[in-house]
């Protein structure tokens, strides 16, 4: 009788799993999946909830709905006075923006693109970044700056621009990069929640990318902690590490390295500032292998600081030379061909790993 | 020196005998009583897009004692400071302020602590009037602990946020978009106050000033821009880097106000007109017209690009302590001795306050890394040698 009970208790939850096991697969309905756009919209509309001192800034955030339909239906909920369309003036909104933050409000300024935060940057760094320090903790500076980062589609030279490397080498700024929705909406919260000042860089082609998310990601009170990668997928062979769109790339290669034998450990650093240098060391240690993949320009990049990280914290680790893959070093070029050589796709990625892995000779002579 | 002979030649006997009780007050610091008085500004206010107030201003005695005094006190704050510089107790950058003080006691009168002011890196008489103390000011200077900023700011970083002074700014023109940033703070809060943001005619060309000013027009803010016009950013005159100085009238549709800004008496009238102005019609322009005594920093001597007969004119003319000094010895509200006797006991405060931030240590090694965040999270930072200093950010 117990036996039967029992046999019948494991059918229905095995039941219970299939569906669950089948959305990871194929991203069935049966799981609640929401765009990266929904999962930054809600966490807006929560946190401006929750908090009277949030409201939000920027160009076309309020009657436009968003220029990318970030902050759509929140000018509606909640009024002009905190969802504030602005002149086309960074430099002035942006000090306007901080300023509110010092006086003890919770700005979040949009950039349409985070090309554009370039002309607001003395504000970011020098009377954001800096103030806790120089006040020595009487002005802090509860501010987060968001907007898309990195190369889009076609969009040439000055729209294409990964911030990423610039911000994070800033003391005094915390900088995040989510990939999926889950991140979206746990870091934003996070970054809402923050005293500090943090840019949070998105990425506009996964604005209308869908993603599984959990109850818990759901609820109005889910944060993700900043400063902690995650481990989207487990190896022991090699360790790609990623944030943004790379993340995706990375998790294809992944695949494809699986079919050849090779299992690849993907980081989603989620936090370029702090960088989680922890979680980076501690899964080289493991596979010994290390390709950093970014967007942006390779020089002075986010992959050289992972890089310089490894080697001095886990160098007796090391079984093949730290690799790079990032943008090319020119600016963004319009035709689709050349942009596409100027972005890392994913055999790039699979082709460094091989390399890390069976240390064969690259193409590219060396200087 | 300029300021005794001063006051020689502006002494009267002052053959009135003086009534019981205030010959009893010789033994006593003068404060005088809030008894009414009222006194004309030097010139009239000349206004743009607005109605100048009157040049009628109400005071009082304590008033115009307080004024002297605290004049005094920067006076003599700012002039320790040169000194102390020379003796290279001081590094880096000291801009002063000697000079320009009539604005900050001026406008302090005509308001309130719960009033915000952001400056640029001219700020420690501005500090001093939002109430930070003199050690502050000094042990800040020489970089010690008991720097209000506990010595990681400079001269340029001061703050005072429990009475609403933001600082203290390097970077030139920054503070006004941060300025108008606080009022539409204020006005989000519903605070009922407003934000001074003062800037100099050098910074008066920045494109982000218009920026914000717009913004702020739009907007209805709270903001009151503050030009201090001393007639040269850094090294440059006026008329070489504006095609219009008269930057009263620099906001275009925002009303403006031009005031002799070495009457402290027509400052504190024009920054109450502003504050009932921005109350209920939002931003305005004041221009301060005012002058420093010294270059435009201690690297500076200041003579370079003006004669010495301008600067000594000034001092003269128009100096804003004497200009107190001789309203309250012609309304006999002190004697020339009772004066005197204040500025020797700034000038003890300003010698005390120096010799206590002398004993102020530096800050402790760990200093380095505090304060980077707000919210550190345990994450690391480095020193110069990461496999020497590491720390962990609270």
């Amino acid at each position: 009788m117990l036996a039967i009970a029992r046999q019948r208790m494991l059918g229905q939850s095995f039941k219970k799993i299939l569906p669950a096991v089948s959305v990871l697969r194929s991203y069935s309905s049966a799981a609640k999946q929401i765009t990266v756009r929904e999962a930054l919209n809600s966490a807006l509309d929560e946190e401006m909830s929750a908090d009277p001192k949030v409201f939000l800034m920027g160009e076309e955030v309020g009657e436009y709905q968003g220029a990318y339909k970030i902050t759509k239906g929140l000018l509606e909920k909640y009024g002009p006075e905190r969802v504030l369309d602005t002149p086309i003036t960074e430099a002035g909104f942006t000090g306007i923006g901080v300023g509110a933050a010092y006086y003890g409000l919770k700005p979040v300024v949009e950039f349409m693109t985070f090309n554009f935060s370039m002309q607001a940057i003395d504000h970011i760094i020098n009377s954001a970044a800096k103030s806790n320090y120089m006040s020595a903790g009487q002005i802090s500076v509860p501010i987060v700056f968001r907007g898309p980062n990195g190369a889009a589609a076609g969009v040439g030279a000055q729209h294409s621009q990964c911030y990423a490397a610039w911000y994070a080498s800033c003391p005094g700024l915390k900088v995040l990069s989510p990939y999926n929705s889950e991140d979206a909406r746990g870091l934003l919260k996070a970054a809402i929640r923050d005293p500090d000042p943090v840019v949070f860089l998105e990425n506009e082609l996964l604005y209308g990318e869908s993603f599984p998310v959990s109850d818990e990601v759901l609820d109005s009170s889910f944060c993700l902690p900043i400063g902690k990668a995650k481990i989207e997928r487990e190896g022991k062979d090699v360790t790609i590490t990623a944030f943004s769109k790379m993340v995706g790339y990375a998790l294809k290669a992944a695949e494809m390295l699986e079919r050849d034998g090779i299992y690849a450990e993907v980081i989603n650093l989620r936090s370029i500032r702090p960088l989680d240098r922890s979680t980076i060391n501690t899964s080289v240690r493991k596979t010994n292998r290390l390709i950093t993949v970014e967007e942006g320009f390779p020089q002075h990049g986010v992959g050289a600081e992972i890089c310089a990280s490894v080697v001095e914290e886990s160098f007796s680790y090391l079984d093949a030379p730290v690799e790079r893959i990032a943008g090319a070093d020119v600016p963004m070029p319009y035709a689709a061909n050349l942009e596409r050589m100027a972005v890392p796709q994913v055999e790039d990625i699979v082709r460094a790993a091989k390399r890390a892995c069976y240390r064969s000779v690259p193409l590219a002579a060396t200087a | 020196m300029a300021l005794s002979h001063l006051a020689a030649s502006a002494s009267r006997s002052s053959s009135l005998l003086k009534p019981l009780s205030s010959a009893l007050s010789l033994r006593r610091s003068i404060s005088g009583d809030n008894s009414p008085l009222t006194v004309e500004t030097s010139v009239p206010f000349t206004s743009h897009q607005c109605e100048a107030p009157s040049r009628s201003v109400e005071t009082n005695p304590k008033e115009l004692l307080t004024f002297f005094r605290d004049m005094a006190l920067m006076r003599r704050m700012e002039i320790a400071a040169d000194s102390l510089y020379k003796a290279k107790l001081i590094r880096g950058f000291c801009h002063l302020y000697d000079g320009q003080e009539a604005v900050a006691v001026g406008m302090e009168a005509a308001i309130t602590k719960k009033d915000c002011i952001i400056t640029a890196y001219r700020d420690h008489c501005t500090f001093v009037s939002r109430g930070g103390t003199l050690l502050e000011v000094f042990a800040e200077l020489m970089g010690r602990q008991a720097g209000c900023s506990k010595g990681k700011g400079g001269s340029m970083h001061f703050y005072k946020k429990d009475s609403n002074f933001y600082g203290g700014h390097g970077i030139v023109g920054a503070q006004v978009p941060l300025g108008c940033g606080l009022a539409f703070a204020q006005k989000y809060s519903k605070d009922e106050t407003v934000t001074f943001a003062l800037y100099g005619d050098g910074a008066a060309n920045q494109g982000q000033l218009f920026e914000a000013l717009n913004i702020s027009a739009l907007w209805d803010l709270p903001a009151i821009l503050v030009c201090e016009n001393n007639h040269y950013g850094m090294g440059t005159a006026e008329w070489r880097a504006a095609k219009s100085p008269a930057y009263y009238k620099r906001g275009d549709y925002v009303p403006g106000l031009k005031v002799d800004g070495m009457d402290a008496l027509a400052v504190k009238q024009a920054c109450k007109f502003a504050k009932e102005h921005a109350l209920k019609n939002g931003p305005i322009i004041l221009e301060m017209d005012t002058y420093r005594y010294h270059g435009h920093s201690m690297s500076d001597p200041g003579s370079s690009y003006r004669t010495r007969d301008e600067i000594s004119g000034v001092r003269q003319e128009r100096d804003p302590i004497e200009r107190i000094r001789k309203l309250i010895l012609s309304h006999d509200l002190a004697t020339e001795k009772e004066l005197k006797d204040v500025e020797k006991e700034v000038r003890k405060e300003v010698d005390d306050a120096i010799a206590q931030a002398k004993e102020s240590p530096m800050p402790e090694p760990s200093e380095l890394f505090t304060n980077v965040y707000a919210k550190g999270l345990g994450v690391e930072s480095f020193g110069a040698d990461r496999k020497e200093v590491r720390a962990t950010l609270p």
